[in-house]
Order: C-alpha cells, then structure tokens, then sequence
C-alpha cells in the first residue's frame, strides 16, 4: 500500500483540507487546480465559520448547530452527517487556530464569535472580515509543507476534463489539460477527490469567482455521476450589483448590527424587523432574499425605483466597524466608491452558493466507485438552504472526511491503478482530444461569449428567486436551443499555448448540461422548500417532496432523467419552518 | 460617442516578441478593467478594425482578495478588478508585471512568490491534523498587530515595485518577510523563529532590502512591510549572532 495515490481535483478549502488528511495517512497526492490553490475562490469568504463553542454563556451546543443547520436547510439534509459535521465543529476551529489562523479574541484572549443568520446564537468564528482567505492560507502553508516533504505534487495550472472510468464505472484517474500548452495528459490514482466548488458562473453574473463553472461536476454527470439537488441555489439578499459580477455584502454586516431598509412615504421602512421581530435582519438568506424581491418588484418600493434597497451599517461607530467589518466595507468603498461609514449601501439579492452538487454517500464517495467529493461541489449538508457561515466547515469536514475514506478506499478495494488495462486510459484521452480538436477546427457562426451571457440571463430571471413551471420549461427550452448553437462555436482564437477561450468553452458546453439539471429539477419539484419558491405551490409538501432530487444523464436523449430518494430524517421529526413566530 | 481606449502589450508566447494592440470601445459607466477585457473577449476586434484574439489573463475572486489579476495599469502594479474605468487616464495602458515572466500577454508565472514560501518555511509545523484541543490564548493587542500581515493577498504588487527584486540578489521580498514577520509573532509559530530566520540569512534574506520603501506604498492592503522589514532584520541579526555564539 506504500505506493496509494489520491488525486484531488481543486484546491479550496476542501480540496485542500482532503490533501491534509490523506497524506498524513501515507498517500500519495497529486493536486490539480486551475488557479494556483491560494487563488482559490474561498478566499471570498468574509464572515466566518461556525461551531458551537458556548463560550459566551448562551447555552449553545452542537446538537441545537444540528437543529438550526436541519431547520435552516428546511428538512432536506439527511440528519446524520450534518450532526456529525456539527459534532466535530468546535474541534475544527481549534484545528485552524493551532495553524495559526489570527480569530480575533475576546479580552482574556480566547476565541470571539458573532452571530449570524438563522441561529440566536453568536456561533461564528471570525479573522476581521477576511476569514475565508485566511483559513485558506493556513491549510496552503499545511499543504505547502507537505508538498516541501515531497507528499503532495500541484498541478496548478491545470484543468481537470474528465474521469477515466473502466468498464464497470470505477474510477482510476482523470484526464486534464495544462492550461499553458493545451496538452492532454491522464493521471492514475487509486482513488479521487473532486473539490472543485460552486457553479456561480451558469448565472452569468453571481458572488462567486470567475473559475466556478461547476463544469468538472457536470463533466461527471455525463460520465455517469448522480448529481443531486440541483435546483437548489441560494440567492444571498445582500450583492452589490456590478458590470463584471455581483459582489457579495456579506452577512456578517447585518450580523454586528446593520439594518436593510427602503424609503415608504418618504420615511425609512426596516421591513424586516417588521415582517421578522425575533430574528430581525438576520432571518435566513431565502427569507431576506425573497422580502427584497416583494419590496422591489411587488410594492414597488425599490430604491428610486430601482432594483435595490439599503443595507444601513452607518450607525455603528466607525471604530467597530473598521475593528470587525474593516474588509468588506473597503470592498464597497473600493468598487462603488462611497463610504460605508457614513452613507448606506445600496444592494441587490445575487447568485451566490450551489446547494445542489454531485451525490455522495456518507463517506463521501459518489456513485462511481472510487470517486469522491468534498466542499461545494457536492450536496450533503445543506439541504434547500444553507445557513451562513456553514460552507467554510461543510468544506473542512468534507474534506476530512473524504481524504480519511479515500485513504481507505484505496487501502481496501483499489485494483491498484497500474493493474488497470491501458486502453482505459488511451481511450479517454482520444475522446477528450477530439472534443479539443472539434472545438479548435469549428467553423460556425456562435460566438461562445454571446451564449453564456444568454444562458446566465435565462438561468437568473427563471431559475433563481421566484420560480414557475412555465417559466422554467422556457428556460429549459431554450437551453436546449443554446446546447445546439454551442455545437457551431467559432473560436477566435485557435492557438496552441495559454488559449483561454479553448477552455471556456469546453466549460460553457458542461455549464449549459449542468443548467438543465437545475431548470428540470426545479420545473418538477411542486412545493416550496428552502431556496426553492413557488407561488402556485407555496407550501412545503414533505408528503410528496422531502426527498433528493437524483439527476441522471441520459446519452441517448442528451437531456436529465430525474428520480427521488427519501431523506434519512431519523434524528429531528420535521417541523414547519417559520422565522416570523417566536418558537 | 464616448469611448473607452485601451492599449495591451501583448506577447504569444513566453519567448515571443510583444506588441501594443490598440482597441476601442463603447463607454459605460462604472466599469472596472476586468469588464473591459471581457468585452474584448467577446469581440475581439482592434481599433483599426484588425481581427485579433482575446487577452490571456489571470482572474478569480474580481474582489481584491486572490490577487489573481495584478498587472500594469498606466505603468501601475494594481488589481485589474479595482481599477476603474471612470478613475483612469486614458488611453488605458495595460501590461503584464515585468518582474516575471511572461506566460501569455498579461499572464505572468509567479511561481518564484509560492517557492520562496517553502524556502523560509512560512507553516506552523502542527503535530497533525487531529482533534488536539485548542490553540494558545492570544491577547487582542497581539492578533491586532499580527492580523494586517495575515490580509497578504500574494498579488505581487511589493515585489513587482522592489528595486531590489530581481535575479541576481534572488530577494524573497516584502510579502515573504511579511509571513516570516506574521508567524514568528504566533505564539506557536514562536517555536520556529530560528529556522525562519536563519532562512533569511544567506543570499536573497532580508539584508537585500535597500529601503526605497516601495513595497509598503504599492500594498493594496495597506500592510506596514516595511516595519515588518525592519523587525524581521533586527530579529536576524540577534538570531545569527546567537547562532554563531552557540557554535
Ligand atoms: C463572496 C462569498 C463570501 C462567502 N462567505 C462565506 C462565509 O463567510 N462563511 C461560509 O461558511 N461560507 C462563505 N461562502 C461560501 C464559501 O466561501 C464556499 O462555499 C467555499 O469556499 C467553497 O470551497 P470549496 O473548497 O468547495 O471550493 P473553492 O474554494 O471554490 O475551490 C475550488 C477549487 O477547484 C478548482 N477547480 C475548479 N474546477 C476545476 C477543474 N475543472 N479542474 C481543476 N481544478 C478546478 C479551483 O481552481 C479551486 O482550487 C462565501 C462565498 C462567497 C461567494
């Protein structure tokens, strides 16, 4: 078993947290990103990570972090793994704290944590207002470590295309490009990690970074992996609307005191408070995203009439908030150019995080044996909403978890890759060079640039806060209209080394898969759940719906075939979801 | 109309020639540089009407926090994503970093940045990745004069502007003595002080600094480097003489 070895696709907090673990355990790791890891879009987390610590004499405890986790994720979660990602949360921050991540403290120097949405408790543990890049940078310098002891091998730079699967859908490796000479290259492994994020980028515009396509996970869809939940996409209350993107206000403005408002017969209107006096500001994301939406679009109180509201930290002293939102208010002061400090932010509800993702079992492994995923990229812990400041420990303990199962896995059941026929891997990489070559030689009239801003549109107006099926089988129309048109995309750019065109538009073809996958999930859910609205069915239906949404590929057809799964709800009896009542 | 003009130093190749490439486009208002080098993608046609390609670039996060997107804006190392259009004098002159090498047009390797993390082992060497109880207790005052240095966002801006970065000192720059400076304040990363500093010692260590304080003006975080300069040198001297002392 000395020679073990794990690829791990993304370098993430989860990706890199799986590449911890498994070398720890002895293997062999060989990590692929396309962007060197420290660039990795967690760098984008502001607000925190959670665990219930209890150490501001709330009474706190893991099991109500599970409660609110299951409740906040409106009872899709299936309980078991969400309670032990909540159990071994306080010990995750203690984890990153002996790696050095600078929390910021209380007065007799231990940790300090602030609330967030969805919990009356302050649960979130916080770096200023940078916790996400600084939790990275302590697991790059773990990994880098490891990497200087000749464990871990990067392949940054690198795009992963595809799994090398045999005859029987086991997993042995994977095929990716070098995104320097466009080289086509397969790798062998015993077993593999896909943590490779969200998929922000099929919205056109959305909080996330420019990399998360979710074009791996789709990759593997039509290779044979469940994807799961896929019409469940959060949009967060609180972006700053932006040419290039939506930039992301984050929670933990609201979180230190700040208030969202709208003018109404010429007076402030604190909606939320009104509509949600127990949880106020901080109700979940859906519910604030969805307030907006009915105060722009419905009363028609947007501001000037536009799509936008206040968010209002201005009453806060300026040495609290440089303290403890210091980083996200520079963001706004930087990009919108007026200073938070003194006048309220002006901001919009935007795209923000894939609740849905690849299938996984309980370890962590997807239906392609020897194939697993960790962090965004898949769908376990949040069920139809994730709460704040419970991504950055869902990526953490997913990856734990997968580099502990991959480790196994390849200890216990791996044919050892080199026993594996060669053409497995031959065969993959001709399918995946003529997929290239197509692409390069294309004469078409389609201007790939001109179908993604198509498809993000489509995918926003249809499938995001407010949801109808006539809607929605428009949308997945048309998505079968653009599939065509990207099968005539003329490149402008046909050259053999850095083309970056070459591969977006072999990650616009998996964007436009995947989006189906998320139109037909939401087109046949009837009920509202979570993130997932919709007016003709405004009620959650745990009778018919409390189950996960299972997307197939199905080649032939080239289109989803969806089927159910109960959910394990073995540990917390379903209960009405409703922030506006004291509970 | 009102147009934005945009001039790129382009190069094909890492050892290919470079050249300007002009282009024109419709203004907008509120638009960053990173709006501007999508749209040339999506049309990538020069204000003299010459069909070209689209610009290769590093991009991610667009929010000033991966610090992906560095490169020469008007002969300035910045963040494409907060340079914005209705701030800049145009033409808008855009050029990859000069202190590395060039991959593709504004794309640039810098790798050198990453090896030379390795090189002054800038990690807490942990015991493992186990449930080990909780980390030291830290005072407010230390995490609040260590926490600057943790906001680093490895962009490349004080190392691009450093006088003294280059291959022949073979400097590891501010950015570097930054963490060096970050760690050794942990009460944990304390324990390895010594391999830190003796790192900064021999050739490229921390005494290639020629003070033009550059770094500290060209931070897009506003890190104080060149007092995390001054302190890390102190440190390295005591350090070698100690070192020489104990034999
Ligand atoms: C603005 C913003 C703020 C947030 N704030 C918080 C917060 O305060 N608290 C919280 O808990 N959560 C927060 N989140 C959510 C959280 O940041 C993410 O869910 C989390 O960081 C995802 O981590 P990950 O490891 O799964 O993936 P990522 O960090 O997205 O990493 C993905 C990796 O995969 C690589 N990759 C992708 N595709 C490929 C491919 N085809 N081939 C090779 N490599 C590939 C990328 O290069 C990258 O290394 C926030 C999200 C946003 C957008």
């Amino acid at each position: 078993m000395a020679n073990s070895r794990i690829i791990i696709v993304g370098g993430g907090l989860a990706g890199l947290m799986a590449a911890i673990k498994s070398a720890e355990l002895g293997m062999a790791v060989d990590l692929f990103s396309i962007v060197p890891v420290k660039r990795s879009h967690s760098v984008c987390a502001q607000g925190g990570i959670n665990a219930a610590k209890n150490t501001k004499g709330e009474g706190d405890s893991t099991f109500k972090h599970f409660d609110d986790t299951i409740y906040g994720g409106d009872f899709l979660a299936n309980q078991p793994p969400v309670k032990a990602m909540c159990d071994a949360a306080p010990g995750i921050i203690d984890l990153l704290d002996r790696m050095g991540v600078m929390f910021n403290r209380t007065p007799e120097g231990l940790l300090d944590f602030r609330r967030f949405g969805g919990t009356l408790y302050n649960r979130t543990a916080f770096a200023g207002a940078t916790t996400g890049q600084q939790l990275l940078y302590a697991l790059d310098e773990q990994v880098r470590r490891f990497e200087a002891d000749g464990k871990v091998t990067k392949y940054e730079g690198w795009e992963f295309l595809s799994a090398v699967l045999d005859g029987n859908r086991r997993c042995h490796g994977i095929c990716a490009m070098d995104l320097r000479s466009m080289q086509l290259k397969t790798f062998a492994a015993d077993a593999v990690i896909i943590a490779t994020g969200g998929n922000g980028s099929i919205f056109g515009k959305s909080t996330n970074s420019v990399v998360c396509t979710g074009s791996a996970q789709s990759a593997l869809y039509q290779q044979g992996a469940v994807y799961a939940n896929g019409e469940f996409i959060q949009v967060h209350p609180t972006a700053i609307p932006g040419e290039d993107k939506l930039r992301l206000m984050s929670e933990s403005a609201r979180g230190e005191g700040g208030r969202v408002w709208t003018v109404r017969d010429g007076k402030p209107w604190y909606f939320l408070e009104e509509w949600y006096p127990k949880y106020g500001n901080l109700v979940p994301r859906d519910i604030a995203t969805r307030a907006i939406h009915k105060v722009v679009y419905e009363l028609g109180l947007g501001l000037d009439g536009k799509a936008a509201v206040y968010l209002d930290v201005s009453h806060i002293p300026v040495e609290t908030l440089n303290r403890k939102l210091g980083g996200i208010l520079e963001i706004y002061e930087k990009f919108v150019g007026v200073d938070p400090r003194k006048h309220p932010m002006k901001v919009f509800p935007g795209m923000h995080y894939t609740m849905g993702g690849l299938w996984i079992d309980y370890d962590q492994m997807t239906n392609l044996p020897g194939l697993f995923a960790a962090g965004e990229a898949e769908y376990q812990y949040h069920g139809a909403n994730r709460l704040g400041a419970n991504s950055l420990v869902s990526c953490i303990y997913g990856g734990m978890v997968a580099g502990r199962t991959a480790a196994a896995y390849s200890k216990n059941n791996a044919k050892s890759a080199e026993a594996v026929s060669s053409t497995v891997f031959e065969q993959e990489l001709k399918r995946q060079q003529e997929l290239n070559d197509a692409l390069l030689k294309g004469q078409g009239g389609e201007n790939p640039f001109h179908i993604w801003k198509e498809m993000g549109e489509l995918m926003t107006e249809h499938c995001t806060v407010v949801r109808n099926n006539k809607g929605l089988r428009k949308a997945d129309e048309q998505l079968v209209t653009l599939l065509e048109r990207s099968r005539r995309m003329n490149l402008s750019d046909r050259s053999s080394w850095a083309n970056q065109t070459l591969a977006f538009c072999r990650e616009l073809t998996n964007m436009l898969q995947l989006a189906r996958v998320i139109a037909r999930g939401a087109e046949a859910r009837n009920e509202s759940r979570g993130a997932h609205y919709k007016p003709d069915f405004p009620d959650r239906d745990d009778a018919n719906w409390m189950k996960t949404t299972k997307a197939v590929f199905a080649p032939d057809a080239d289109e989803p075939v969806l089927s159910y799964e109960a959910v394990d709800a073995s540990l917390i009896q379903p209960r009405p979801r409703k922030y506006d009542i004291a509970a | 109309m009102k147009t934005i003009e945009v001039q790129v130093k382009r190069q094909l190749t890492p050892d290919g020639e470079s050249y300007w490439e002009e282009f024109s486009l419709p203004y907008r208002p509120n638009m960053n540089l990173i709006a501007v080098l999508q749209e040339i993608a999506a049309a990538p046609t020069t204000k003299q009407g010459k069909a070209s390609t689209p610009i290769t670039y590093e991009s991610n996060c667009l929010e000033e926090v991966c610090g992906a997107c560095t490169m020469l804006v008007n002969g300035r190392s910045r963040q494409a994503c907060t340079a914005l259009v209705d701030k800049l004098e145009q033409p808008i002159r855009v050029e990859p970093m000069s202190k590395f090498p060039v991959i593709r047009d504004l794309q640039v390797n810098r790798q050198r940045l990453f090896n030379d993390l390795k090189r002054v082992k800038a990690w807490i060497p942990i015991d493992g990745s186990y449930d080990l109880g909780p980390g030291p207790r830290m005072s407010q005052k230390t995490q609040e004069a260590a926490y600057p240095f943790s906001h680093c966002i490895s962009c490349g801006n004080c190392l691009e502007v450093c006088p003294q970065y280059n291959d022949e000192t073979g400097f590891v720059g501010a950015a570097v003595i930054g963490q060096v400076r970050l760690l050794n304040s942990h009460p944990t990363g304390k324990m390895n002080a010594h391999e830190r500093l003796m790192a900064l010692t021999g050739p490229g260590g921390v005494h290639e600094c020629g003070y033009a304080q550059n770094c500290v003006k060209a931070c897009p975080k506003e890190i104080p480097l060149t007092e995390a300069i001054s302190q890390v040198g102190r440190d390295v001297v005591i350090e070698s003489v100690l070192d020489f002392l104990r034999g």
